[in-house]
């Protein structure tokens, strides 16, 4: 009884060391110490439960190397344009887990009989049903949401957004499904019978996570993964009502209130609601084409967009995600310097939803030594668009279209977008003539001060370099 | 175990969250999706206890190992690749 308090004890310091860890990653200049104040709580937090009475460590010591090691590597080796997909990962891997933490704890009901175990807990049987449950659900749902995630994010499947007839009829009816399932199984007091319902709640969790995200593209990614990462810490949280233990709670909920919020940012920044991310499909259809406007996008040539940007005194990059796919993130900073040096003014404007992930571009940017105070937020930049020289959109296209602002038919009207059509010029880097994730026609690209510079990213940036040093 | 307080944590805990992130620099939102992903893996102790407290019969035993390896491997890279995105973050002249 009295170890028992101290290893609570040692919980609040834990939830104590989250609580401001989360706080310090809030701020560039404290946020690599709260990410280390957050691991030592992380750290005691295992090493007091090690305390517990009657640990055997042998498999625990397996267990804690192999993850480890797994874990180790794959951060190290990991490339930052990777980034989106790991993180994906590494959070069905926690959901994965909060699943199995439950299921251990209903094999230990199914040994100890539910008299005795609730005698143990201390809560009565319907109760540790109902969170056995949930963390089987949330944490199922999140495995396999981001284990399809990690797909599409990688390519091992495709980014499309895929719907078929009856499929919102189907996930529904899954769902209920689930929902009735759990029902049964709170209401049973038969083992065997709570044991099958059990199995099947968790396949029907499983094959759940997978049709949720199936109807979501590409583009929509970072509210999916954003969500994603608040299921596992829900089911974290889960998990801590199944055994009974504060410091699973707290930090759960932190996490789940954590991925709520980007999730919020996210949906905000598209100026779409959570609804409409998840259920729409939205991208998987192509919008007609335009409204009439039958401009024609300009070429240059990269002779000519040197001549322009060497004469320019302020430079403003837009990258979205082809500058991610063409990896195009150091010989971008390069260009900037060379600007700098030409004695431009240069800066990068990020849009919140650029990318496969919130603050994707950020990462990238930040990989290739690019100073945090270049990087301005949407917010900031739209209101001195209008002096700058040249805009220069790397991959981006849906943030930059102008559609957005005065065009009250397109589906993407509302959504907050970075004005590169207010720069004195704007060239628009990009792989070939396709269109944006929203399927549109991107009216950015008719515009009279728009010039297009056609193929890869990379090299076309790598061209403007050598002629700047020319 | 009083049921009532374990959700009275749980909300508070639910209220502190939204205040502290509530107002994040959008820079900061890879770092901080993964640093709050590595703090999700605090799932770790149930299955330490799983994988450690022989109660469970030698279903609950693997169930519980194989949550282990997933948890560690959650709560050890996520931190891991947090702190090496958060190192290259860098403010002008170093």
């Amino acid at each position: 009884m009295e170890f028992d308090n101290v290893i609570n004890l040692v919980y609040v310091i834990a939830a104590t060391l989250f609580v401001f860890g989360i706080k310090m990653l809030g701020s560039a200049e404290t946020a690599r110490r709260g990410n280390l104040i957050s691991g030592l709580g992380m750290l005691i937090a295992i090493a007091v439960t090690l305390l517990e009475k009657g640990m055997e460590y042998q498999w625990i010591i397996a267990g804690l190397v192999v993850g480890s090691l797994i874990g180790g590597v794959a951060a190290r080796l990991v490339k930052m344009t990777s980034m989106p997909e790991l993180v994906a990962l590494f959070n069905g891997f926690g959901g994965l887990a909060s699943l199995l933490v439950a299921w251990a704890e209903f094999e230990k009901i199914k040994g100890l009989g539910w008299d005795a175990y609730s005698a143990v807990m201390g809560a009565p049987g319907y109760f540790s049903s109902v969170v056995i449950y949930l963390a089987m659900l949330i944490g199922g749902i999140t495995f396999t949401g981001s284990l399809y995630a990690y797909g599409k994010l990688s390519g091992k499947v495709s980014g499309q957004a895929m719907v078929f007839g009856g499929q919102k009829a189907i996930n529904a009816l899954a769902f209920i499904a689930i929902l009735a399932i759990g029902v049964a199984f709170t209401w049973t007091g038969d083992l065997v019978m709570g044991d099958t319902l059990f199995l099947v709640g968790i396949a029907l969790a499983l094959l759940f996570g997978v049709m949720a995200v199936m109807p979501i593209g590409g583009g929509d990614m970072p509210v999916v993964i954003s969500l994603l990462n608040s299921f596992s810490g829900l089911a974290a949280s889960a998990a801590g009502f199944v055994i009974g233990n504060n410091v699973l709670i707290v930090a759960g909920c932190l996490v789940g209130a954590s991925g709520l919020i980007l999730t919020a940012i996210m949906c905000k920044a598209m100026n779409r609601t959570i609804g409409n991310v998840l259920f729409s499909g939205f991208g998987a259809t192509s919008q007609s084409e335009g409204d009439g406007d039958d401009r024609e996008p300009k070429a240059i040539s990269v002779q000519d967009a040197y001549y322009v940007l060497e004469a320019a005194s302020s430079v403003v990059f837009i990258p979205g995600y082809g500058m991610a796919v063409a990896q195009a993130q150091h010989v971008v900073k390069e260009l900037g310097e060379l600007l700098e040096e030409n004695g431009a003014d240069v800066n990068f404007a990020i849009h919140p939803v650029a990318g496969r992930m919130p603050g994707h571009m950020n990462v990238l940017l930040a990989e290739a030594d690019v100073p945090y105070d270049q990087l301005v937020e949407m917010d900031n930049i739209n209101p001195i668009m209008p002096t700058v020289d040249v805009a220069v959109v790397i991959g981006a296209n849906d943030v930059v279209n102008p559609a957005a602002t005065d065009d009250e038919t397109s589906p993407i009207y509302g959504m907050p977008i970075i004005e590169a059509h207010n720069a004195k010029t704007v060239f628009i880097l990009k792989r070939g003539q396709g269109k944006g994730f929203s399927g549109l026609v991107n009216k950015l690209f008719v515009l009279d001060n728009s010039r297009m510079i056609y193929g890869d990213a990379k090299a076309t940036i790598s061209a403007l370099v050598n002629e700047l040093k020319g | 175990m009083d049921l009532v307080l374990l959700f009275f944590i749980f909300v508070l805990a639910a209220f502190l969250g939204l205040e502290l992130i509530a107002k994040v620099p959008s820079q900061l939102h890879t770092p901080l999706m993964s640093g709050s992903n590595a703090i999700s893996g605090i799932t770790i102790v149930g299955a330490l206890v799983a994988t450690g407290v022989n109660l469970t019969g030698t279903v609950g035993m693997v169930l519980g190992f194989l949550a282990l390896v997933l948890a560690t491997i959650n709560v050890v890279g996520g931190y891991l690749v947090t702190d090496r995105m958060l190192k290259m973050f860098k403010k002008k002249g170093k």
